[in-house]
Formats: C-alpha cells, structure tokens, sequence
C-alpha cells in the first residue's frame, strides 16, 4: 500500500490557513472570527502533525497538544469577553466596536 | 490509486469545504457546524498519518470541548445572522487574489522544504508510540506542560473575572 506524499499534507495545511487567513479578515461576527483562528490553529496542528510523520519524531505531536491546550485557554477568555461585549453592545459585529478606532 | 489516497482526498476536500463553508455562511451556528466538519477530518488525516493519539484528543478536546463552547455561547447570545456591510473596494479585489497568493507561496515552500528529505517513500505508516509521546511530553517538555498549566489557571481566572456580574 502506497503513502500519501507528506508534502500533500503540507498544501492541504497551507490551504486550510489561507482559508482561515480569509475568513480572519472577512467575516464581520467576533465568533466566527474567533473559530478562523481555530481554523488557523487547526491547519498548523496539521503542518506540525505531518512534520513529526516526515522526520519520524513525536516532537510534533507534544507541540500539537500544547497548541490544543493554548486555543483552548484562548477560546475561554474569548468567549468570556464575547459575552461581554454583546451585553454592553447588544451586536456581535466588529464594524459597531469602534470606541479605540482612529 | 490506493485506499489510502482517496480516503486523504475524502478528507482533504471535507476539510476545504467545511472551511469554505465556514466563510460563506452568514448564520455564525452554520460557521461553527462547518468548523466541526474541519475538524473531524482533520481528525481522519491524522489517524492517516500514524497519530492516533492526536486524532483522539482532536475529536474529544477540539471538537468536543472547544467547539460545544462556542455552540453554547453562539445559542446563548442568540444575535442572529451576521450583518452585511459594505466591503472596502480594496478588500473586494485584492483579498482573494492576496489569500490565494497566500496559500500558493506557503504551499510550494512547505512542499518545497521537504523535497530534500525523503519523505513518505515505501514504508507503511507505523502509528506513533503513545508510550513515546507521553515519554517526551512528561521528561523532555516537563516545563512546557506546568507552564500551559498555569496558563489554564490564569485563563480559568480570566474568563470568571470577565463572566462576573458587577455588583
């Protein structure tokens, strides 16, 4: 049985980041900002996956979980102040928080 | 054309989709359910890949627990469908070009970068050691890991100072 190439790998992950990367700057709702970091993070975790498959190491997969664990501790301070936001603005989207904008 | 290749094309194209999907969406829980898709994939090419213990916890850590957050809190707050506004002309004709440029240059250089070492020749894919994995992890990033613990504490605290209602 044959194996998929790693570099395969690595353009699906480019992809996936640039996709993240459009819908960072695209999308107008705080949450769904948030989840194209999750997405960025997401096609790095797979960069770093097929790194560790390509050089035969498992350093990769520790990098892995401590990224898991830092999207995770930002996804609840995130949230926390997404909540507060749209209780003090009752809207979620970016263009209405303007109060530091030059 | 292997078991292998199109299971990774299955995959691959779920993961695209799902974040095309997740761009294209206006109701935020649409964004979200795509998300989850991605990250179910994602799941998949890592078990391809031999990281059956990373697979897990992307199932059970990252669509499991993160993404049920952001469910929860897209319910709670319930503010409806993202609103349209006017694009700026620049963002309009030079972002898709820009990102698809993006992606291009980062893909062709990662690939690249690995065309030097040889890479995915032959030998099937051996699943990495989770006895290794937690070997490293507990001697070799000992203080990494105390560190990201204290750095759940600190976001634990965070995000209860934030959620507090004021007196």
């Amino acid at each position: 049985m044959s194996v998929v190439p790693v570099s395969y790998y690595l353009v699906l992950s480019a992809i996936l980041f640039g996709l993240g990367v459009v819908a960072f700057v695209f999308k107008r709702n705080i949450i769904t900002i948030f989840m194209s970091i999750e997405l960025m993070l997401n096609a790095v975790n797979l960069a770093f996956v097929a790194f560790a498959r390509a050089h035969n190491q498992l350093d990769g997969l520790v990098f892995v979980f401590f990224v898991i664990v830092v999207a995770a501790a930002e996804a609840a301070v995130g949230l926390a102040i997404v909540i507060m936001l749209a209780q003090h603005r009752q809207s979620l989207s970016v263009e209405r928080v303007n109060l530091l904008k030059f | 054309m292997s078991l292998a290749f199109i299971l990774f094309f299955l995959c691959a194209l779920l993961a695209v989709g799902g974040a095309l999907a997740l761009i294209l969406s206006r109701e935020p829980i649409h964004s979200a359910l795509a998300l989850i898709l991605v990250m179910v994939s994602l799941a998949v090419l890592y078990l391809l890949l031999g990281a059956p213990f990373v697979a897990a916890v992307q199932v059970i850590v990252y669509a499991g627990a993160i993404m049920v957050l952001f469910v929860f809190v897209i319910m709670l707050l319930n503010m409806g469908a993202e609103e349209h506004t006017d694009f700026s002309k620049i963002a309009k004709f030079a972002g898709w070009p820009l990102a698809l440029v993006l992606m291009l240059w980062i893909g062709y250089w990662l690939a690249h970068a690995q065309a030097g070492a040889a890479i995915g020749t032959g030998a099937a894919v051996e699943p990495a050691s989770t006895p290794g994995l937690s070997t490293q992890l507990f001697r070799q990033y000992l203080f990494p890991f105390e560190a990201t613990s204290v750095l759940i504490l600190i976001a634990l605290l965070g995000a209860l100072v934030l959620a507090r209602k004021e007196e």
